[in-house]
């Protein structure tokens, strides 16, 4: 089991609040996914010059100061560093490729979670109540995010493992289910160079759509490919800069639930997380069906 | 007659099951209205007396299951697993029904007013489905006894392996799962179909305009011919 909500907010005023809003939906996804907890926001966006990193470290005791000044001495350009508990966000105008080199020599410890212009990632161990409070969820703004909750049944249960994974700038992913073909793919996607990060399923499932992406499949084009290559049990929802993506496997073996409002549309595993959405009432609320891909944009 | 109402806000779901589950003399033509149910599982599973149960919204998963004797209404929409083993009693979703609706029930009556997942009705033993909508695939999978009237359409699958429950549909069927075919409807299933139509609402609905599936008995009955496959 697992859980996943995802909100996409169509009223500018109701925007600041989207912390807010989600906190009660990944709460309520507490007994599908009780081990860890994983957001992906999407908020205002840095500079067009710029891009952001979110970063975590491990412990909470790292010094981020130590590696805002190092940055810019080593690499003699500026950088923004801002720290909350074990994450940060690293923002620059440097290159993603030599911010990763540069990681990966001076701070091999450091996990890179995400690049973009618009998304941070947050994700961690401990109940999904326990993960809102740590990095203060309630009070982030921006206009649409992924959450899930993780109930781990075929790898280890480490903030790495948590979801969501990422496959390129401003594009995420959050899976329930499980894959049974995780290994053959992630052999296979080995061979046509992409990197992994870890043994997750569900990080098999995310390169094989980046590799179908850097092959020049659109989404709609590789989730096709996924469907005919992804064998096992899924939701998946994705996230990029300007939409919310939604499919189920042909079996519709995991669950879903949709809830179209005027002011905003939420998509969780089961209702009781759509349940407590302001005029939830007067939202269309309905069940996607399986092997059809939902798209929302902004 | 005498109404109870109960708010899952305030009151543990645990604690107003337990009272469904009491003494039948004292349930028996009592109304009980649930509010705030906000997708909640298990509410009004095990009922076994006469009371009519009125949950004001989405229920989650196993809504109802194992009934007996009580007419359950939902409101809203139903998660996996609504009137799963029923024995008996009425249960109506006004909503849609998500996966598995009835699954394994042995008797009484499910109306689903919307459409219904996957699954539904698979391994009906002797239950009776009235879907408004559609199904979706694998729907009375290995079906033994009861009826399933499907008003709109079917998924894949339809009937696979079924034995002998019958299947009504009015749309179209996207495919026949093995061993399941289309049936003439014979005088008497005519009347069951046009008896369920009625006690679901649909009375309006002509029953010629479906199609009748059910068992075609090659998969079931022992073959000499497959005798080496044992």
């Amino acid at each position: 089991m697992c859980g996943i909500v995802g909100l996409l907010v169509r009223n500018p005023k109701m925007r600041d609040s989207i912390g807010e809003l989600m906190l009660p939906m990944l709460i309520g996804m507490t007994e599908r996914g009780p081990d860890s907890a994983g957001l992906a926001m999407f908020g205002p966006s840095v500079a067009a010059n710029e891009r952001k990193f979110s970063l975590y470290s491990g412990t909470a005791d790292f010094n981020w100061t130590k590696l805002g000044h190092d940055f810019e001495k080593h690499l003699s350009i500026k950088a923004k560093v801002e720290p909350k508990v074990n994450h940060a966000v690293l923002t620059t105008t440097l290159e993603p490729d030599t911010v990763k080199i540069w990681l990966k020599e001076h701070y091999p410890q450091l996990h890179l979670l995400s690049v973009g212009q618009l998304m941070d990632i947050y994700k961690d161990v401990g109940t999904p109540a326990q993960v809102a409070d740590r990095y203060d969820f309630k009070n982030f703004k921006g206009t649409h995010l992924v959450g899930h909750t993780r109930m781990a049944t075929e790898s280890a249960i480490t903030p790495a493992h948590a979801h969501p994974f990422t496959a390129g700038e401003d594009w995420c992913l959050v899976h329930n289910g499980s894959l049974s073909n995780a290994n053959s793919l992630r052999r296979k996607l080995q061979y046509e160079g992409i990197e992994f990060e870890t043994d997750n399923d569900t990080e098999a499932a995310c390169r094989f759509l980046q590799w179908r992406m850097r092959e020049g499949d659109d989404l709609e084009t590789a989730l096709n490919h996924g469907f005919e290559e992804l064998d096992g049990f899924y939701t998946l929802l994705m996230g990029t800069s300007n939409q919310l993506a939604l499919v189920r496997d042909p079996f519709g073996c995991k669950p879903a639930i949709i809830a179209e409002h005027d002011d905003y549309v939420a998509i969780a595993s089961e209702f009781r997380s759509l349940a407590h959405l302001p005029d939830i009432k007067n939202a269309k609320v309905f069940e996607p069906s399986p092997k059809e891909m939902y798209v929302w944009k902004l | 007659m005498e109404t109870l109402k109960f708010d899952l806000d305030a009151k543990p779901l645990r604690e107003v099951n337990q009272f469904l589950h009491g003494d039948a003399s004292l349930l028996d033509g009592k109304s009980v209205v649930i509010e705030n149910p906000n997708g909640a599982h298990n509410i009004a599973v095990g009922l076994k007396s006469d009371v009519h149960v009125t949950i004001k919204g989405h229920a989650g998963y196993y809504a109802a299951g194992m009934n007996q004797l009580a007419k359950v209404t939902i409101e809203g929409s139903a998660g996996s697993g609504v009137a799963e083993n029923m024995m008996s009693g009425v249960v109506h979703v006004k909503g849609f029904a998500s996966n598995a609706a009835a699954a394994t029930a042995n008797g009484g009556l499910l109306v689903i007013d919307g459409d219904a997942g996957l699954r539904t009705a698979i391994a009906l033993k002797g239950a009776d489905v009235v879907v408004g909508g559609s199904v979706g695939s694998f729907s009375a999978f290995m079906a033994q006894a009861g009826n399933l009237v499907i008003l709109g359409d079917a998924g894949e699958g339809l009937g696979d392996s079924i034995y002998e429950a019958k299947i009504f549909v009015r749309g179209t069927v996207k495919s026949l799962g093995a061993d399941c075919e289309e049936k003439t409807t014979s005088q008497e299933d005519r009347k069951i179909l046009a008896d369920l139509l009625a006690k679901a609402g649909h009375s309006d609905v002509n029953p010629d305009s479906f199609k009748q599936y059910g068992s075609a008995r090659t998969l079931y009955h022992f073959h000499v011919d497959n005798a080496g496959a044992y």
